[in-house]
């Protein structure tokens, strides 16, 4: 009987760890060697102004957000809602990194869904993103006030996402 | 997540059912492919890096191999490196430094990395080790049942009782 028993018990064990790496796991999330480096410096033209422009710089001493999205994205407008919200309750400030859009698209974009950025970068030929090491938009940056990425959502930022990671990693780093 | 011009499969397809219809359309309508870029040498060298790199938008491509909007703007910077004369190695740590050591295929030996490259001697080693083990108890256990061989007088009965069994009246 225990010669059954063993082999069983390791084929269960197998099951257990695979079955946990399945559901949990997401292998399309690639950590990102940025976390606790300082966000790449970048001087870009304004997607609604394009006479203005945006640059990482000029957030030091606030601890801010940087969502990457575009209008050909079908996950932000999924995740754009809860964007919205977050800004109308002024937590945190939300800017914008418009990757590889045509201009015209993303202000129709912002114009048709309501726009929750302070402002948003216009990151034409997605040059900026490499930088950022995006690859699946949308991405979304938790930078401190020293200019450090502390955080990288991948993919929408849901409303579980924004409450138990999100927003109290922006409220200890913004005691500090 | 949203990948602009995901994996390729369905809409290689796609365009390959297109082919061949135009195919029956206009047979004289095939062209020579443009070639990829104007410089051989930089093309060379880029496809050998990109060789290397893993596609992160569909991850079991490679990055000279994806068709992905990702791979061709990180391509285009390769090319752009190599034309500003970067060492491959340059541009390795160009790549690693945004997406990190998972873009190579041949993973670096770091702390974080050991149990990767000599896992599976561990697990030969436990696997011989318990061989060697089963092995023991096994010549253990023969040496146990010659013992308790039959004595000459049981012999005897026994090839008496066999013989009896073997010519049944």
């Amino acid at each position: 009987m225990k010669r059954f028993l063993i082999p069983l018990a390791i084929f269960l064990v197998l099951v257990v760890i695979l079955g946990y790496a399945l559901i949990n796991l997401d292998p399309r999330e690639v950590p990102s060697p940025l976390i606790g480096k300082p966000a790449p410096a970048f001087d870009l033209p304004q997607l609604a102004q394009p006479e203005q422009k945006f640059s990482p710089a000029s957030m030091r001493g606030k601890v801010w957000l940087l969502n990457v999205w575009a209008s050909w994205c079908v996950s932000c407008r999924e995740e754009h809602p809860v964007l919205v919200q977050l800004s109308r309750s002024g937590v945190v400030p939300l800017y914008g990194l418009n990757y590889k859009d045509a201009r015209t698209d993303g202000l129709r974009w912002l114009a048709q869904f309501g726009d929750p950025y302070v402002a948003s970068a216009f990151d034409n030929d997605g040059r900026v993103g490499i930088d950022y090491g995006v690859y699946g938009v949308p991405e979304t940056y938790v930078i401190d006030k020293a200019g450090v990425i502390r955080y990288k959502q991948i993919g929408p930022v849901t409303p579980e996402a924004l409450e138990k990671k999100i927003l109290p990693l922006v409220k200890e780093l913004e005691k500090s | 997540m949203s990948y602009r011009n995901r994996c390729w499969t369905q809409r290689i397809l796609f365009l390959s059912l297109l082919l061949v219809l135009a195919n029956f359309a206009a047979p004289g309508w095939a062209k020579e492919a443009a070639p990829m870029a104007e410089d051989e040498v930089v093309e060379k060298r880029m496809v050998a890096i990109s060789d290397e790199l893993r596609c992160l938008v569909c991850q079991n491509e490679s990055l000279s191999g994806s068709h992905a909007e990702l791979a061709q703007d990180l391509r285009r910077e390769i090319r752009e490196m190599i034309k500003a004369d970067k060492s491959d190695q340059q541009i390795m740590d160009f790549m690693v430094d945004r997406y990190g050591d998972f873009v190579r295929y041949r993973p670096p030996m770091k702390a974080t990395t050991v149990l990767l490259w000599f896992g599976p001697f561990l697990l030969l080693a436990a696997a011989v080790v318990a061989l060697i083990v089963y092995l023991r108890r096994r010549s253990a256990r023969l040496d146990l049942s010659a013992q308790s061989a039959l004595t000459a007088d049981e012999k005897k009965r026994a090839e008496a009782l066999l013989q009896q069994a073997g010519n049944p009246r």
